[in-house]
């Protein structure tokens, strides 16, 4: 049933012009940035190889492929989010999901799934920029694997604020403002939060501060560090906010 | 299906609604049985859809129980949502898809097993009407085809109870026509519950009647018991030699008289007298020449306008 909507919402996405315009300029932008950084990387290669222990190419030129990635999801999931139950509600098709024999837990799960394929797809293409560098040369897959996962966890991380910012209204565009205001303000306040916190020496509440703050979490990812707090973190993001996105959800039927 | 047509489709006890400090619906009670169709009657703002949305589970009830099919809608809902199929108001379309792709959508939003499913669809598409645009796309079907799509929707699955609320607002005379033929064949061996404006539909389709009027049930009835709801209180008289205005009026038990035309008098009786007796001895020996009596059969309009306006002129 989950994958019922799921394909529902895949369907939607792909037939509306924003998913098409989101994917050509992600994919613009990703490889016009990453053939700049392969560029300087092959100008300073020789220079590097006289120092001990290089960084390689998969350092210096795919993993900013990722962290640009990341950033334009910030932009992109509350865009591609916003419909997911906002539009429902103004176009009154919500009806259709509420009286089927659905749990409101199965109707989330369902449009979590469906943005989450298409948000894995956007780091799919992103990952065929690199693959195409085994034509020249060998990469680290350890850290490849790694930010991988880390950007996949933070689409995660997104998809999920931005399903709840969904649920809170019946206007898409208010809902894509409401997403990304909220991951904004998570982003800063986490990030300085956390830190402040821990350079007076409360850790515990930088612990948990640092939950609110994915782009952190991701950069532990990002230097191939696999660091259980900080999966634990973003898993935890999701989780609260597909919670809260249910309960939303069953709210309204309460009225 | 001869052995299930008195199972109880769907029993809603004392059913309230409130939003904020305004009660919408109040201790509205019903119970339907498999091959009836019941129609849901009342002014705008009256709670008929709040009363649809908490029996579809769109909408919890502030009291009161709902069962569907024996099972407590509140309770398990999925597993009560299962035997209903919903019409609501605005019928819930998605545009972007064709006719075909959407009413399968619902087949599967509603679990029908995979091996039936085509032939659920088919079913569906071919009783509403709509096999010959099965490939086009939703949003570019004009309003009378789109409200088909609404009802092919809500019937895909073969629920054991129809839910409709106003099913034939924005179709031409022969969609209605259509579409009130559909729901006869659908009320044969289901439950169906209509919410209409359009009075002569009720008595030309539904079994009962249920009135209400600021959010309270005010009728509830059969179709026949709506036409004895005067109780014989008006008749219709015909006169050769009309004796002056005043003296039938005068006659115990009459409350009112009204002409129609100079011969044919419509006399409202007091609520328990029957002065037809009294009427038919001075007619003659009086010799007003009576040609006609009729006791009226009462309409749909005429119950729904008395019942509806009495509470105003209280309130």
């Amino acid at each position: 049933m989950i994958i019922t909507i799921a394909g529902k919402e895949l369907k939607a996405l792909f037939s509306s012009p924003l998913a098409w315009i989101v994917l050509t300029l992600l994919q613009l932008i990703l490889s016009f940035g990453f053939l700049k950084r392969l560029d300087d990387f092959m100008q300073i290669q020789p220079q590097l190889m006289q120092a001990p222990n290089p960084p390689g190419v998969t350092e210096l030129v795919v993993v900013p492929v990722y962290a640009t990635c990341a950033v334009i999801m910030l932009f992109a999931v509350p865009l591609l989010a916003m419909r997911l139950i906002a539009e429902e509600r103004r176009n009154q098709t919500m009806v259709l999901l509420i009286s089927a024999p659905l749990s409101m837990t199965e109707i989330i799960l369902g449009k979590f799934a469906g943005l989450m394929v298409f948000l894995l797809l956007i780091v799919g293409i992103t990952t065929l920029m690199p693959l195409a560098l085994l034509a020249g040369g060998s990469l680290d897959f350890g850290l490849l694997a790694s930010v991988i996962g880390g950007v996949a966890l933070l689409a995660a991380c997104f998809a999920a604020v931005a399903l709840y910012a969904s649920c809170l209204t019946a206007q898409p565009i208010s809902a894509a403002i409401i997403a990304f205001s909220l991951l904004l303000g998570m982003l800063l306040t986490g990030e300085t939060a956390s830190d402040g916190l821990r350079e007076r020496g409360w850790t515990v509440p930088a612990a948990l501060a640092q939950v609110l703050s994915p782009l952190k979490n991701f950069e532990s990812f990002a230097k191939g560090t696999l660091d259980s707090y900080s999966i634990a973190c973003m898993v935890m993001l999701t989780v609260v906010f597909l919670i809260l996105s249910i309960r939303r959800l069953d709210a309204a039927r309460l009225g | 299906m001869t052995a299930t047509t008195t199972e109880i489709t769907v029993s809603a006890q004392g059913l309230l609604r409130r939003f904020g400090a305004h009660t919408v619906v109040d201790g509205v009670t019903l119970e339907l049985k498999r091959g009836e169709i019941l129609g849901f009657l009342g002014p705008n703002g009256a709670g008929k859809t709040t009363t649809m949305q908490m029996l579809t589970g769109n909408l919890a009830p502030s009291a009161g129980s709902i069962t569907i099919c024996g099972v407590d809608l509140l309770d398990k809902p999925s597993a009560a949502k299962a035997h209903i199929g919903y019409l609501p108001e605005t019928p819930p379309l998605y545009r972007e898809l064709t006719v075909g792709e959407y009413v399968d959508l619902a087949a599967r939003l509603h679990r029908v097993p995979k091996g039936e499913r085509q032939a659920a669809v088919g079913e569906a598409l071919s009783s509403c009407g709509l096999a010959e645009v099965s490939k086009k796309l939703v949003g570019t079907l004009s309003k009378g085809y789109q409200q088909r799509v609404g009802i092919a929707q809500a019937i895909v699955h073969r629920p054991d109870l129809v839910i409709l609320d106003e099913p034939t607002v924005g179709l031409d005379p022969n969609q209605i026509r259509e579409i009130r033929n559909l729901i006869r064949t659908l009320g044969r061996d289901r439950s169906v519950i209509l919410s209409t404006h359009i009075l002569p539909e009720v008595e030309s389709v539904c079994d009962r009647v249920v009135i209400l009027h600021h959010g309270k049930t005010v009728f509830a009835d059969t179709i026949d018991g709506l036409k004895k709801f005067h109780g014989g209180r008006i008749v219709h008289v015909g006169l050769r030699h009309p004796p002056a205005a005043g003296v039938l009026a005068a006659i115990p038990g009459v409350a009112r008289v009204d002409t129609d035309g100079e011969h044919i008098f419509r006399l409202s009786f007091d609520d328990k007298a029957d002065p037809t007796d009294a009427l038919v001895r001075r007619a003659v020996e009086e010799s007003w020449g009576l040609f006609q009596l009729v006791p009226a059969q009462t309409s749909v309009e005429e119950v729904f306008v008395q019942l509806t306006q009495k509470d105003e002129a209280a309130a």
